[in-house]
């Protein structure tokens, strides 16, 4: 078909976290205009840490992102300890990591089955997809494991969106033995549904479509990186965290209240398919068993198998989960002393949040009051990987016509299952 | 006939929207019972004909009030949901900084080129018809009020002290730790849950109608603590003031 107008204009794009349009505009078959646009009122939220006591900047820090409150309080922890020389006990590590399980479940498969599948069913929202006899029961199961990874929340960190337990160096309270052996059962009964998952996902049609770009993600020697690591890149191998500022480099955009960033190339991506590019070897035997089945192998440089790397990496952690328990009942749950040295300095936490990296940079006067603080989210260090892969997916969609061009442009801004109101209130503007 | 339910994002996390979504148990049973017609967030479908607007979020933009009037007139209740949209939330922390510094620290050069004025709650804008409190809303509450308007009854919002339920619960008073809290002027309705969780009442529900706010103070005092600590332990959601938008 040859096309020769084309103007698609998603105002405030649906089923993703936050504003952001898609601009496209071709007039006699010439591509003319290819924009990724993020319209999100700006939070600042630096700003708003600054001058904050320690205790409560993880609290505040939280609030970032509600989907993500476990990943931004992490972070903000890691950062602050890191501040104060602190190294948290053996439990304290095994009870953040199975609090972020629980995340990683909650916020993949909300993506996957609320926002993502739709697209693939042919429907307009996973409410319209309840009312079908036919996905009902789909969406059911979705739910049930959207729920394991809520109840995982509350159960260790005492809520599903910004819980309240984990302080720094500690928690201000601990699951009890019956709790871990429940949750221990949730999640083992949880392995046939995501056998389920993985035909549903595999019987989905994605776009063959790639483009090659640099893949960024923690990496750490012993493990699939959730919440320590290096940072470790598809194209020049690791930095530490200390280097942060050299990858994710800044820059402001007109028209868009969050930033872009590039390395070595002109943009990177991070999120589930850029874990996978760089530490594929470490997923979990049923995870990649899974990856094998629907086909997702690194280096993958398709942007719409970032759902696929979802479906993996849940396979993966609800495994982890069940290793995580049987770690903390065989040490025994602990009452621990909370003892934090506060002192003035700086620090830098680093996690991959179910979108991908996220770090968090605070610096301490002597009495534990923010100085200055910056947050690097993932959102935005996908943003001109998006923008890139628009500019090529268009051209080569031309001939699909409008209305399956505006689809896939769409579909592929989902993949990255962006979370745009956490992108939009970014600090650092001397790139150093 | 079913209500027809829109729900808004406005300046927030959008996790008082999850909140809504985390009733996995129950959604069969809200769809059912709701016309849910427009929620930006899961749903392409979109209908500017609604009856309820539940709105996540605070006002920050000029193009954000001019949103807001417009829903105030398509809606005959509009519901703000959570701590940003009932009491402008974290995000007030900005308006304790001059706005051209704000963007300036972010943006840079580029500052100018950006729409925030004060950040400020809902009924700062337009009238509003309830409120469900919080960060994030609690999701039984949040299912009860739906219940109770589907009945044609008014909703219920509990005026007890969050000092209340926490003494229901079982917990230890966290004064007699040494540590301070916000239970004793804060809205209760969230079995303390915060306090239950290891953790210490940050007032997110705001405060209880008449609030004892000088009883408060003199405990904090009593607790050694200087009022840069008090100021800042009422100001982690309540920061906004009035005279920003007045």
């Amino acid at each position: 078909m040859e096309v020769s107008r084309i103007d698609i204009n998603v105002h405030q794009l649906t089923r993703v976290e936050g504003h952001g349009n898609i601009i496209v505009k071709v007039s006699d078959g010439k591509v003319e205009e290819v924009r990724w646009e993020i319209t999100e009122s700006p939070r600042f939220f630096e700003v708003m840490l600054q001058g904050r006591r320690w205790k409560d900047v993880h609290v505040i820090a939280s609030r970032i992102c509600g989907i993500c409150s476990v990943s931004h309080q992490l972070a903000s922890l890691e950062a602050t300890e890191a501040a104060f020389g602190i190294r948290p006990s053996e439990q304290t590590i095994l009870l953040r990591k199975l609090l972020y399980v629980g995340e990683v479940i909650e916020s993949h498969i909300l993506h996957l089955y609320l926002l993502a599948a739709p697209d693939f069913l042919g429907a307009g929202s996973v409410f319209s997809l309840l009312d079908s006899p036919e996905h009902k029961d789909e969406v059911l199961r979705g739910l049930r494991l959207k729920k394991l990874g809520n109840d995982i929340m509350e159960m260790i960190g005492g809520r599903a969106v910004h819980p309240q337990a984990a302080t720094v160096n500690g928690f201000g309270r601990l699951p009890s033995t019956e709790d871990l052996l429940y949750l221990q059962g949730r999640l083992r009964n949880a392995l046939p549904e995501l056998e389920a998952m993985v035909q549903l996902f595999k019987g989905f049609e994605l776009p063959q479509f790639t483009r090659e770009t640099e893949y960024i993600a923690l990496k750490h020697p012993q493990e699939y990186a959730w919440i320590y690591g290096y940072i470790s890149s598809t194209d020049t191998g690791l930095a530490t965290l200390d280097q942060y500022l050299e990858v994710a480099n800044e820059y402001c955009v007109p028209h868009s209240t969050a930033k872009f960033a590039k390395h070595a190339r002109e943009s990177y991506a991070v999120g589930a398919l850029a874990r996978i590019n760089n530490n594929y070897e470490q997923l979990n035997p049923m995870a990649k068993m899974a990856a094998d089945e629907l086909g997702l192998k690194p280096l993958c440089c398709n942007p719409f198998m970032n759902n696929i790397a979802q479906v993996v990496e849940t396979v993966h952690v609800v495994e982890e989960g069940i290793d995580l328990v049987e770690q903390l009942l065989r040490i025994g749950i602990q009452e621990e002393d909370i003892v934090v040295p506060v002192k003035a300095g700086r620090g830098i936490g680093a996690v991959e949040a179910p979108r991908g990296l996220l770090i968090h940079d605070y610096t301490y006067d002597e009495n534990g009051y923010i100085v200055e603080a910056n947050c690097v989210i993932p959102t935005n260090q996908n943003h001109a990987n998006i923008q890139r892969d628009l500019e090529v997916l268009v051209p080569r969609y031309l001939d699909r016509g409008e209305n399956e061009l505006r689809l896939l442009c769409e579909m592929l801004v989902r993949s990255y299952d962006p979370c745009i109101s956490c992108s939009t209130h970014m600090l650092r503007l001397e790139l150093r | 006939m079913k209500p027809k339910i829109a729900v808004f994002d406005f300046t927030c996390c959008e996790g008082c929207q999850l909140q809504i979504l985390n009733c996995e148990q129950e959604m069969p049973d809200l769809v059912a019972a709701l016309d849910i017609i427009t929620f930006r967030e899961v749903m392409t479908e979109r209908s500017d004909h609604y009856d309820i607007a539940f709105i996540d979020g605070s006002c920050t933009t000029e193009s954000e009030i001019a949103r807001l009037k417009e829903i105030r007139q398509r809606a005959k209740m509009v519901i703000p949901i959570g701590a940003c949209a009932c009491l402008g939330g974290v995000n007030c922390f900005k308006n304790l900084h001059p706005m051209e510094d704000v963007l300036k620290a972010v943006y840079g050069q580029a500052a100018p080129y950006y729409d925030t004025i004060p950040a400020r709650p809902i009924h700062a804008v337009i009238p509003i018809d309830f409120f469900i409190p919080g960060c994030p809303i609690v999701k039984e509450e949040f299912i009860r009020v739906v219940q109770e308007i589907l009945a044609g009854k008014a909703p219920y919002l509990p005026n007890d002290p969050v000092c209340a339920e926490c003494k229901m619960v079982g917990n230890v008073c966290v004064f007699d730790k040494g540590q301070t809290c916000l239970g004793p002027v804060t809205r209760g309705g969230c079995k303390a849950t915060c306090v239950t969780g290891g953790a210490v009442c940050w007032g997110c529900r705001g405060l209880i109608d008449e609030p004892n706010i000088n009883a408060e103070k003199e405990i904090l005092e009593k607790a050694g603590l200087s009022i840069k600590d008090i100021v800042e332990e009422f100001s982690l959601f309540n920061a906004c003031q009035e005279d920003v938008w007045k």
